[in-house]
């Protein structure tokens, strides 16, 4: 596991919906073949209404048009991030996009679940609510073992949770890691 | 000290010991339900993680259902049935109902309680959000990505926090004009979207023991509006009916101790319920059907695993018959028992069928259709600014596909008033005139 991630930060505001985070219509792409999953970056966050795209100005795509990585590592989310549906392309296709970790103030369940047990990123809970602190394409740096977050352009810090029961799962790489490693199924698949 | 309900049926599946919310457990899985979205995802990583000719932990435990893009001329769609297809051949799995034969049974949800694999007591994961849907069985059933239901192929178990549970009560008797869909979005515009977000949502009251089993799935289907991890309801002989047409299986009962922990415990009047909507664009965005009365629509859409039951469209058919719909309306009934059904059910001698057809709608084949916007060419599906009142569940931007589109979520009874008028209409203005 990185525990430190440096990089562009881009800012949603509060229920951002796996529908945003990745529309249905888009659900049709195969998640194993690595050629037909690019299409997941490519419409990465493609759900989300111009004016919320890039806070706070709005109107700056996730992933320029034609391309299927973004150029931004972290997300910086409100409340509620990644509520609604189960689909795991949501945190997939985030991940296909490049990003590697989330800081959002509070998630939805299943989201943040699949997060960790499919080892995508690592989903992180801010204290305060940091969309109004930092701006897209701020340069941001997470320190993961210290919980902190800190804003480079503005040279300002943000005190993150502590990952508490999820760690060793996140450590682990994925929910089959971690349980190889606890025995709970054997170690070769 | 007690347990709730919830905590009890964890317990029950993990080796018997009391357990209390944030207790970590490994529970025995007694069903998985998967779909055509989610499915090829979950066997992918069955067969990385557990190898290429792995067998399913038991396949008498799995049940597939493919549901949400089944109509549409989509390649990319179409092969993801085929992968179902395939699976259910290698693995020789009882419950696949494949599309195109006559074991299509339509929305994934539903059909799990029509075909018998809701039954109390037990735990059912399924990779869809709504799989809480089942909770109205008085089982623990919620909803998993991929990588989980991969898990659960392979070991039969996995990993849950035990949530604290939230008791709604409804005392009283619901007014004739009132709906499950009215309840569920009074509750979630009291408590927000994500209200309930770790918890479980325990249902409760002479009210809510007096609905059918279609009417309680409506009500836990939307416990992941709140946030939800599960809804439950106590299953009684209404249940027992419901459940024994359907299946052989035993079932255990279990119902919450007296002195059992709650979160927090909500007490409404049954009686002093109003119809209630969803504005745009959130389903917590709650006002009285009143509050809008009047404002412009485009379209209605009757359907869903919410809003696509036999009683949605008994309560929809008793405004329209004998009208005619103002704006474009949109039938789709959840599955092939439902559309079945439409053709059995009558008022006044017509079938519910004939007067959705003479009232000018539109009837779409079963399945999940634009509940979930869906491939382009998906029945019912927004493309533009439109502004639909919708009996489905999601109404965030972009759901019903069209970013620009505006969904209100209401009551079959308040869609269908509105279908007819073109503007935001109280049912009661049709049902006591």
């Amino acid at each position: 596991m990185q525990t430190v991630i440096e990089g562009l930060a881009y800012v949603l505001g509060d229920n951002i919906d796996t529908d945003q985070i990745i529309p249905a219509e888009h659900l049709v792409y195969s998640l194993t073949d690595p050629e037909e999953k690019k299409n997941y970056g490519r419409y990465a966050l493609s759900g989300v209404p111009a004016a919320n795209a890039g806070l706070p100005e709005g109107g700056k795509p996730f992933v320029d048009e034609g391309q299927c990585a973004s150029n931004y590592k972290i997300i910086i989310g409100g409340k509620n991030f990644g509520c609604g549906s189960s689909r795991e392309h949501a945190p997939a296709c985030l991940e296909i996009a490049g990003i590697q970790a989330v800081v959002a103030e509070s998630y939805a369940r299943i989201f943040y679940r699949n997060s960790v047990d499919g080892g995508f990123f690592t989903p992180l809970e801010s204290q305060t609510l940091l969309t109004d602190e930092i701006k897209t394409g701020d340069s941001v740096k997470l320190d993961i073992e210290r919980s902190l977050l800190t804003n480079l352009s503005t040279n300002k810090s943000y005190p993150l949770n502590p990952l508490g029961d999820v760690l060793e799962i996140i450590q682990a790489g994925n929910i089959f890691e971690y349980a190889r490693k606890n025995g709970l199924i054997p170690q070769s698949g | 000290m007690g347990m709730t309900l919830t905590e009890k049926i964890l317990s029950a599946h993990s080796g018997g010991k009391a357990v209390k919310p944030g207790d970590n457990l490994w529970v025995d899985v007694d069903v998985l339900m998967t779909h055509d979205v989610c499915g090829p995802g979950t066997i992918g990583i069955f067969k990385k993680q557990f190898g290429e000719n792995a067998k399913v932990w038991d396949k008498e435990k799995l049940v597939i259902i493919p549901d949400h893009f089944i109509f549409t001329e989509d390649k990319h769609a179409n092969r993801n049935i085929d992968i179902l297809r395939a699976f259910a051949k290698e693995q020789d799995l009882p419950y696949y109902y494949d599309v195109g034969t006559e074991n299509y049974k339509g929305v994934c949800h539903l059909a799990l309680a029509q075909e018998g694999h809701n039954r109390p007591g037990e735990i059912l994961f399924g990779t869809d959000s709504h799989t809480c849907t089942s909770g109205a069985f008085g089982m623990f059933s919620t909803g998993i990505g991929n990588t989980d239901a991969a898990f659960i192929l392979g070991t039969g178990k996995l990993w849950v926090k035990v949530p604290e549970t939230m008791r709604f009560e409804f005392n009283g008797t619901f007014p004739p004009h009132i709906m499950a869909k009215d309840v569920i979005l009074q509750v979630i515009g009291d408590i927000g979207c994500d209200g309930a977000t770790y918890r479980a949502m325990e249902w409760a009251g002479d009210a809510i023991m007096q609905l059918s089993m279609e009417e309680r799935m409506t009500l836990c289907n939307m416990a992941i509006e709140a946030g939800g991890k599960n809804a439950v309801i106590q299953a009684d002989e209404t249940t027992e009916r419901y459940v024994k047409e359907r299946t052989d299986k035993p079932f255990t009962i279990y119902e919450s101790d007296p002195d059992a922990k709650y979160r927090l415990k909500k007490i409404y009047n049954a009686d002093e319920m109003e119809p209630v909507l969803a504005k745009p664009h959130s389903p917590d965005n709650r006002a009285t059907v009143s509050e809008c009365k009047g404002e412009k629509l485009d379209r209605a859409y009757v359907g869903s695993c919410t809003g696509g039951k036999i009683t949605d469209f008994i309560a929809a058919a008793k405004i329209l018959k004998g009208k005619k719909v103002e704006i474009d309306t949109f039938i789709v009934p959840a599955t092939r028992e439902v559309e079945q059904d439409l053709s059995r059910e009558r008022i006044d001698g017509e079938t519910l069928m004939d007067i959705f057809i003479n009232a000018g709608a539109q009837i779409g084949e079963p399945s999940c259709a634009a509940c979930l916007g869906g491939p382009k060419d998906t029945f019912g599906r927004t493309s533009d600014h439109q502004r639909v009142i919708s009996t489905t569940n999601r109404n965030f931007p972009g759901r019903m596909g069209s970013k620009t589109s505006e969904v209100y979520l209401a009551s079959p009874y308040t869609a269908a008033a509105s279908a007819v008028t073109g503007c935001i209409t109280d049912p009661r203005d049709f049902l006591y005139n």
